[in-house]
């Protein structure tokens, strides 16, 4: 009875508030909050007015952002749809970005200074391809001004003030594409040169104020001509041929088009290979480059051509800048070591070159974007933002590296969690902290705050205490495990070590250099995993991380594997291997030195057994008998399980281990496709087995780690939401037994489709997916409990420990289970789902939800729990049941990200800290978000928002007490005494 | 229900007819089979309170189906997708500092032109499509103003106020009683030979 009171007691203090929420001013205590753009695709400098220097970049994650040119701060930036690809941008009046997206058919304004859209247009385009925008210049009507989206044959002016299509142009032949469009200056009439089946020249003259066409003439190329064009002046084209050794000098005055074959090789010096022909405008200049070098070439006349400069090297050539009518400015980087020199040219004159040192992890030139400014005594200076291979951008300025961004991290693609060192005696990491004196201070303006007293002056200086506190950046191992090592890995191979502590990059490598070699052509990284978690026998070995890989896009192609060192990053072992990689399963095996055993199945379903050591070997051969796998085949419609057997089908080699299929679960494909699965965390740690409920009874938890969770669905329920009727639409959950392929449980929800998201724990599955009928979200939980030991009810013996909890669960034998269900209606769409995960798997759980508006929302576990009934027993209140309601409440306060949004969310990780009531949690999209947090409040340490001071008084308070009650029964008994 | 749906197509019929002129719910057939649905985003009955997060029109995002298409909202609140096919859609809008419900938006594909929609979260029907928040998010606890109650109802507090109460309360409650009876209790415990916690602990040592 007392023991249930104190449970109440103590549930009734976490009833008492909710489980997550901070206070303003604790924003960036734990937590570090990282905006990022992505690989750079476009670039368009605005540098009208000398106080806004900015540039407009469009990246491939589709984000468009303006950035600050001196500091490389982002001003405004969206994130686009997944499909809405940017094509294309542009400025206009001014004032507007103007976006082309989703293959030419949306066009989009935004406000420059403020990101704000200020219209948008669908071009119904009836079937997209490549297209193109212009802004034209000088088409005023009023004061308007008009941009053109060509698009295959058809041509759209778009008013760039409100957004409204003024003209269309549908040239309607077959097989045209537009390729260049141009307006001579003072002129009403619009040129468009397109190709007709890649062999036919085609010249359109339009009306630029009603689009309507007023002649055209067409000419058949002797040669196939390819898409990449280069205008260079008002009335020429170069074009490639498709063979890219010719090029095609076209010319079109006065509506007659006259063109000129000139092989490259008469161009081009030692002509080789393939040749790229780089956008210009005007001038009578085009730019050839080639594997050998760059060549920049001037037409005179009718078809000479004079070679104007060249550079040796094959560079990265910027687009061309205009600098005035007669002069065009080309960047050209070559690249060597750890430095690159940059050049400029105008008209292929070399006017300026600098070398620039760049650290070694960001890997060579990808795109540079050129812009000039004009110094004080009126000449060109230059100024260029680079793309690298690991997707940072960089501004370079008079010979320097002005800024860089690390936009790789907008592309992570995984995540683990490595230690800090261990703090080493007489080392000390960080100076000794301030003064008793600044302490006591610093704990004062905490009171103030905490009894609303502060001004904001203190408050400000309260933020600003936190914030540079030293002790959450020290790069050693704390106690309490709040300090960690974030290590990502990001689509364009690079690996970078985060701090929890505020972020901050502790080491980054590119790896796809390292591992490139002829044996492995183009590399590409898959996953990492923990590869030695030093604990007991290892302690003074660094911890390391396993990377994975494929030399090459098939999944035939060879694997790599590499392993480096988690503390520095330093690469400690490379190994092209023999086989091909389908997927690396995590062992719950080390070896003597604490490397975990992990086994690569390949392509032919053989299973490689790594680290390759005779200690490996024997652990693995000792457990081999109870190792299983399985294979989901999504495309196929099935899952099977293979145990594994001596000896593979391609080699000889003791670490290599053959399959041997035991079971497979075949969906029917005419009514049942999977679309999601879920399973446990391998380490997941589950305190207790056993629930009791209201009742004293006790239910036991089907823990085992070899449950799947699987979810199908119609075919006609796998398009998005309103492609489907709810008649034909079903969703059916399964639970499936790893090991043995037994279908634990089964469960049909009618009218249900996907996206399906679904986490597991412990004994529970919870998932998420679209109710047609009511059209809403919905989310399930299923509970699996053990009915085999339901009899086993002795709640004295259970809390005593004698009962015998030791037996394992075994996936051999056929287990009663029983499962309990309940559903609720959730409000947003997800975007992807996670539990936390403590220490010791006390602390209640609370599951993540990255939702529709990139927020992150930490749902207590308690509000999806089956037990919870529409009018719960005064007993069942008691254990803090939460009566029924059909929809999951939303809390504000529990949105882990309070006010930031993690752009373009697509995985939350969480990883526990040594203190049990708190967990990590990090969040990556285009952003990353950290941040802990304590699910049943931090009921084992004590909070930042202690009061010492408020303690200190007390405690003196107290003494005085003490002291003058001590002197008042003094004085009393002397008084007794003398009476 | 049947009449009351008929009522709403109806209704739906006319603003399908007025919004010709008037673009707030309009449905104009696109190229081929796909229709535009276009709607108003409304913060105005919301005045912000100055606390936390203002919310700006530029951030906000309005979402259909879940993610397969994102737009966003002119400076005006309107927003709009193209070539939407017939069906049952959902909007959803982002936006940090407001809770918006997810809209439910009928196309049919019998009635060209004609649209429905609905709050999810409530079922209550839209005559025209203007999403205004449910309500504002506030994402962060607000301090308790500061109070001396605060300070007397903190463990520190307690103790505090126990001591005091120990202090100056006890001693009285003394004094109320007879010194007399007071002699004669202490004589009688005496008699009873009650030990004392000091004799106590003398005894087991």
């Amino acid at each position: 009875m007392e023991a249930r009171f104190l449970l109440g007691f103590l549930l009734l203090l976490s009833l008492s508030s909710f489980a997550f929420s901070i206070y303003e001013d604790q924003v960036g205590l734990a937590d570090w909050h990282k905006r990022y753009i992505g690989k750079v695709k476009h670039a368009v400098f605005h540098t009208q007015k000398t106080g806004r220097r900015r540039v407009v970049v469009s990246t491939e994650e589709n984000a468009i952002a303006s950035l600050d040119l001196r500091t490389g701060d982002i001003f405004w930036r969206h994130v686009l749809g997944k499909n809405d690809v940017v094509d294309q941008i542009g400025l206009s009046l001014g004032k507007y970005v103007l976006t082309l997206s989703s293959q030419g058919s949306v066009l989009r304004a935004w406000n420059l200074p403020d990101g704000q859209m200020v219209w948008e247009t669908d071009l119904q385009i009836s079937n997209p391809s490549n297209s193109f925008l212009h802004v034209l210049g000088n088409v005023k009507s009023g004061r308007d001004s008009l941009s053109l989206v060509c698009n295959g044959g058809s041509i759209r002016a778009v008013s760039s003030i409100d957004g409204l299509v003024v003209w269309k142009n549908d040239l309607s032949i077959d097989g045209l594409k537009l390729k260049h469009v141009f307006q001579p200056p003072e002129s009403d009439t619009i040129y468009a040169i397109g190709f007709i089946d890649s062999s036919q020249i085609a010249l359109y003259h339009i009306n630029a104020k009603t689009g309507e066409l007023l002649k055209h003439a067409t000419q058949a190329s002797s040669v196939d001509l390819s898409s990449e064009t280069s205008a260079i002046s008002s009335d020429s084209l170069v074009v490639l041929d498709s063979s890219r050794s010719n090029l095609l000098l076209i010319k079109f005055t006065a509506g007659i088009i006259t063109y000129h074959k000139l092989p490259l090789s008469d161009i081009v010096q030692d002509f080789s290979g393939l040749a790229e022909l780089i956008p210009t405008k005007s001038n009578d200049i085009f730019v050839v480059k080639t594997p050998s070098g760059v060549a920049f070439k001037k037409v005179k006349g009718d078809n000479e051509l004079e070679l104007i400069g060249k550079a040796d090297q094959a560079g990265i050539v910027s687009d061309s800048l205009t600098l005035s009518e007669e002069e065009q400015a080309f960047a050209v980087v070559h690249h060597s070591n750890n430095a690159i020199s940059f050049q400029v040219r105008i008209n292929g004159r070399e006017v300026l070159t600098e070398g620039i040192k760049i650290e070694g992890h960001r890997g060579h030139v990808k795109r540079v974007f050129l812009n000039n400014y004009v110094r004080t005594d009126k000449s060109h200076g230059f100024r260029a933002l680079i793309v690298m291979d690991d997707e940072s951008l960089l501004l370079m300025q008079q010979g320097e590296v002005v800024w860089s961004r690390e936009d790789g991290l907008a592309s992570i693609s995984d995540a683990v969690v490595a230690e800090l060192p261990v703090e080493r005696e007489g080392v000390s990491v960080v100076e000794v902290e301030h003064t008793l004196l600044e302490w006591l201070k610093g704990h004062m303006l905490k009171l103030k705050g905490t009894l609303m007293l502060a001004t904001p002056d203190d408050m400000a200086a309260i933020q600003a205490m936190h914030l540079k506190s030293s002790e959450r950046n020290k790069m050693t191992r704390d106690h309490n495990g709040f300090r960690k090592l974030i290590i990502v890995l990001t689509r364009s191979g690079k690996v970078y070590a985060l701090h929890t502590g505020d972020g901050r990059i502790v080491w980054a490598h590119l790896l796809t250099p390292l591992l490139q070699s002829e044996r492995c052509p183009s590399p590409s990284v898959l996953t990492l995993r923990n590869w030695r978690v030093p604990h007991r026998k290892a302690l003074q070995e660094n911890p390391s991380i396993l990377l994975v890989g494929r030399c090459g896009a098939g999944s035939e192609s060879h694997g790599f594997h590499l392993i480096i060192d988690s503390y520095s990053g330093k690469e400690l072992e490379t190994q092209i291997l023999d086989h091909s990689i389908a997927e690396v399963v995590p062992l719950p095996l080390a070896d003597s030195s604490e490397q975990k055993l992990h086994l690569v199945i390949d392509d032919k379903l053989n299973a490689h057994l790594y680290p390759r050591s005779s200690d490996s070997l024997e652990v693995f051969i000792r457990e081999m008998s109870n190792m299983y796998y399985y294979k989901v085949e999504n495309a196929k419609g099935f899952i099977k399980g293979y145990a594994f057997k001596k000896g593979c089908s391609t080699g000889s080699s003791a670490y290599c281990f053959g399959t041997r299929e035991l079971w497979s679960v075949v969906f029917p494909s005419d009514s049942e496709r999977i679309v999601a699965t879920a399973r446990r965390k391998i380490n997941e740690v589950v305190h207790t087995q056993a629930k009791i409920m209201t009742n004293q009874d006790v239910m036991y938890k089907y823990i085992s780690k070899n449950i799947l969770f699987v979810a199908t669905v119609s075919p006609k329920a796998t398009g998005g939401i309103g492609s489907t009727a709810p008649d034909e639409a079903w969703l059916v959950a399964y639970l499936i037994d790893t090991v043995t392929g037994r279908i634990l449980h089964r469960v049909t929800h009618q009218g249900a489709q996907g996206p399906v998201h679904a986490v597991v724990s412990e004994n529970w599955v919870v998932y998420h997916y679209f109710n047609l009928r009511a059209h809403r979200y919905e989310m399930t939980v299923i509970e699996i409990y053990d009915q085999s030991r339901a009899d086993n009810k002795d709640v004295m013996k259970l809390v005593l420990g004698k009962h015998n909890l030791t037996t394992p669960i075994t996936s051999y034998s056929r287990p009663e289970i029983a499962t309990k269900s309940q559903s609720y209606f959730f409000t947003h769409s997800v975007k992807a789902i996670a539990v936390t995960t403590t220490a010791r798997g006390i602390t209640s759980k609370q599951i993540l939800i990255g939702t529709i508006g990139d927020q992150v929302l930490a749902l207590d576990k308690r509000y999806l729990d089956p037990r919870r009934t529409a009018n719960p027993s005064q007993e069942e209140k008691e254990e803090g049941i939460i009566p029924l309601t059909d929809t999951l409440p939303i809390v504000p306060q529990s949105y882990v990200t309070h006010t930031l949004q993690v752009g373009d969310l697509r995985g939350i990780m969480s990883f526990p800290a040594n203190l049990e009531s708190t967990t990590h949690v990090f969040s990556y999209g285009v952003d990353l978000f950290y941040t802990r947090i304590a699910p049943s409040r931090t009921y084992d340490s004590l909070t930042d928002e202690f009061s010492y001071v408020l303690l200190l008084i007390t405690v003196v308070v107290l003494i005085v007490a003490i002291l003058v009650t001590w002197a008042m029964s003094k004085k009393k008994d002397l008084q007794e005494k003398w009476r | 229900m049947e009449r009351s749906s008929t009522l709403i197509g109806s209704i739906f019929l006319l603003i399908s007819i007025s919004c010709l002129f008037n673009p707030i719910l309009a449905a104009a057939s696109g190229s081929g089979e796909g229709y535009s649905i276009a709607g108003r985003v409304k913060l105005d009955s919301f005045v912000t309170k100055g606390f936390g997060h203002s919310p700006k029109l530029s951030e906000i995002k309005v979402i259909l189906n879940g993610g397969q298409r994102i737009t966003f909202v002119r400076p005006d609140g309107y927003f709009s997708f193209h070539d939407v096919p017939a069906g049952t859609h959902l909007i959803e809008v982002s936006s940090i500092g407001y809770l918006f419900s997810p809209v439910r938006v009928d196309i049919s594909a019998r009635n060209p032109g004609k649209i429905q929609a609905a709050l999810t979260e409530n079922r209550r029907a839209l005559n025209e499509l203007v999403l205004e928040p449910m309500k504002d998010e506030q994402y962060y606890e607000i301090r308790e103003p500061f109070s001396i109650m605060s300070i007397v109802k903190s463990p520190m507090g307690l103790m505090i106020g126990f001591m005091v109460l120990v202090m100056f309360v006890f001693p009285r409650m003394m004094d109320g009683v007879d010194p007399e009876e007071m002699r004669q209790a202490q004589e009688q415990m005496r008699e009873r030979g009650i030990p004392s916690l000091s004799n106590l602990v003398a005894g087991r040592s």
